[in-house]
């Protein structure tokens, strides 16, 4: 039928689908930096660095979010989401188990850069 | 794993369904939603089968959905389930069938609570007693309607007027079977077939003649779930549910939909219209959507009864593609015309969903 017939508004809309699908995600990124950056495996997503986080303050910048995007597989955006990093490392200051932060973030940048996807 | 290997792992879950002498307790909202689905389940085991089922009309709501809802307390609705055991007690009956799923999957768990802590049970029958003077004993068998319509499901098909194949090519009806999640999701031994591959519809579908449709998303809620629809604000999430099904089914060119649950029908048949309303989008061929159908509405068919009075007219999506592939002869004049003939006017028609006034 022709599309000039107005959509009727119910008062509330479809919600998006935010199904994680792991079959068609890319992992490539998550073991490069794995091997790179073995620390990474120690993260427990306790958002600990997110918290201590001066760019996340400003931005809505999160490392927390970046670790489960690239355990994920969810690339996209990745990219810009990490240049919200200023690198100044109080996350590795304070998080408990280890994760050299700093680190993981230069080898996701790196891992993305060399055309891992 | 194999489809043969399939069959004989699906063939361990059984359950034990009475034979006869059933005390039925009916939906609070499935004679609104689907008015014909009860009538003809009480017809097709009287007059079909022969079997006594009793029909109390003292019997109340279960209070599932407002327990579901956080709105009624679990002592609470126990002591109404024990005062509907109680009817049925008093009634001399021993098997009680269940008409809703919600029902069904409530009385399973109030069943396993007294069986784990024999003192709940004891405090609900004290409530009970103190507020009606009733006393009852615990049903022999509990069984979901569909239960009993698959369980005398070769005898429905021994006399079917019309099987689930295409009058034209000879073809089973690919059909879609969707199982009400309080079926057996939450007690996995008390419902045919287990959680992961209930066998329940799909037994009654492949003896009438019809093929099963296996796609992604087939376990996947109706996107009722109590909270999700009627807490107005979830509703973009309930019918989020609804087009993830829809959109997973929709490659395998579904023929209709079968359900076993009060709200599933109600959903997938309204949501169709409202998405169509939303997005323009219809499910089905030629702008029609997938009918949807209750379980006793297609044994109903099978047998020949009449799609009006079974109430096929007040389903959202149009069941006529269906009754014309099927071959069932159906009066288009009578659709819209009361059980005395008299004629009760014409909706409106939906802005994209095929409309079949005639």
């Amino acid at each position: 039928m022709s599309g000039a017939v107005e959509k009727v508004r119910f008062g509330f809309s479809v919600n998006k689908d935010r199904q994680i699908d792991y079959d068609a995600n890319l992992k490539n990124v998550s073991d490069i930096v794995q091997k790179a950056e073995p620390t990474f495996n120690l993260c427990i997503s306790c958002g600990t660095c997110a918290s201590t986080c001066t760019a996340g303050k400003f931005t809505d910048f999160s490392l927390r979010k970046v670790i489960l995007m690239v355990r994920r597989g969810e690339t996209k955006g990745l990219e810009n989401e990490i240049t919200k990093c200023m690198l100044c490392g109080k996350c590795q200051l304070v998080c408990p188990r280890g994760v050299s932060t700093r680190n993981l973030i230069l080898q996701i940048h790196k891992a993305l850069k060399t055309g891992a996807l | 794993m194999k489809h043969e290997g399939k069959k004989l792992v699906w063939q361990e879950y059984q359950k034990e369904i009475a034979d006869d002498h059933f005390f039925y307790a009916r939906s609070c909202i499935r004679q609104t939603f689907f008015p014909g689905s009860e009538k003809v389940f009480t017809k097709i085991l009287k007059d079909e089968l022969g079997k006594d089922i009793y029909d109390s009309e003292h019997h109340t709501s279960c209070t599932g959905i407002g327990y579901h809802a956080d709105a009624v307390p679990f002592e609470t609705t126990m002591t109404v389930v024990a005062r509907q055991f109680a009817l049925m007690t008093e009634a001399g009956y021993e098997n009680y069938a269940a008409s809703c799923i919600t029902s069904f999957g409530l009385y399973t768990e109030i069943l396993e609570t007294w069986h784990h802590f024999p003192e709940v049970e004891a405090k609900a029958r004290e409530f009970l007693y103190k507020a009606t003077g009733r006393e009852f004993k615990i049903p022999k068998n509990l069984a979901h309607a569909s239960d009993i319509i698959y369980k005398f499901r070769y005898e429905i098909a021994k006399r079917a007027k019309y099987r689930l194949v295409d009058k034209n090519t000879g073809k089973p009806l690919r059909v879609v079977e969707h199982i009400g999640c309080h079926y057996s999701k939450m007690f996995p031994h008390k419902g045919v077939g287990g959680a992961e591959y209930p066998y329940v519809l799909t037994g009654m579908i492949e003896a009438w003649g019809g093929e099963v449709i296996d796609y992604p998303e087939r376990r996947h809620c109706c996107g009722f779930g109590f909270r999700q629809y009627i807490v107005q604000a979830n509703r973009g999430y309930s019918i989020a549910c609804s087009k993830k099904k829809f959109d997973s089914m929709e490659p395998y060119e579904p023929d209709m939909i079968i359900t076993n649950c009060p709200g599933c029908p109600m959903f997938l048949d309204r949501w169709q219209y409202a998405l169509s309303e939303m997005e323009g989008k219809t499910y089905g061929k030629n702008g029609n959507g997938i009918p949807v159908f209750t379980y006793e509405e297609v044994a109903g068919l099978v047998l020949g009864y009449d799609p009006w009075e079974i109430g096929l007219q007040v389903h959202q999506v149009p069941a006529e593609p269906l009754l014309d592939k099927m071959g069932i002869e159906y009066d288009p004049g009578s659709k819209f015309k009361g059980p005395n003939g008299e004629d009760l006017g014409r909706p409106i028609a939906p802005s994209y969903l095929k409309f079949y006034k005639e």
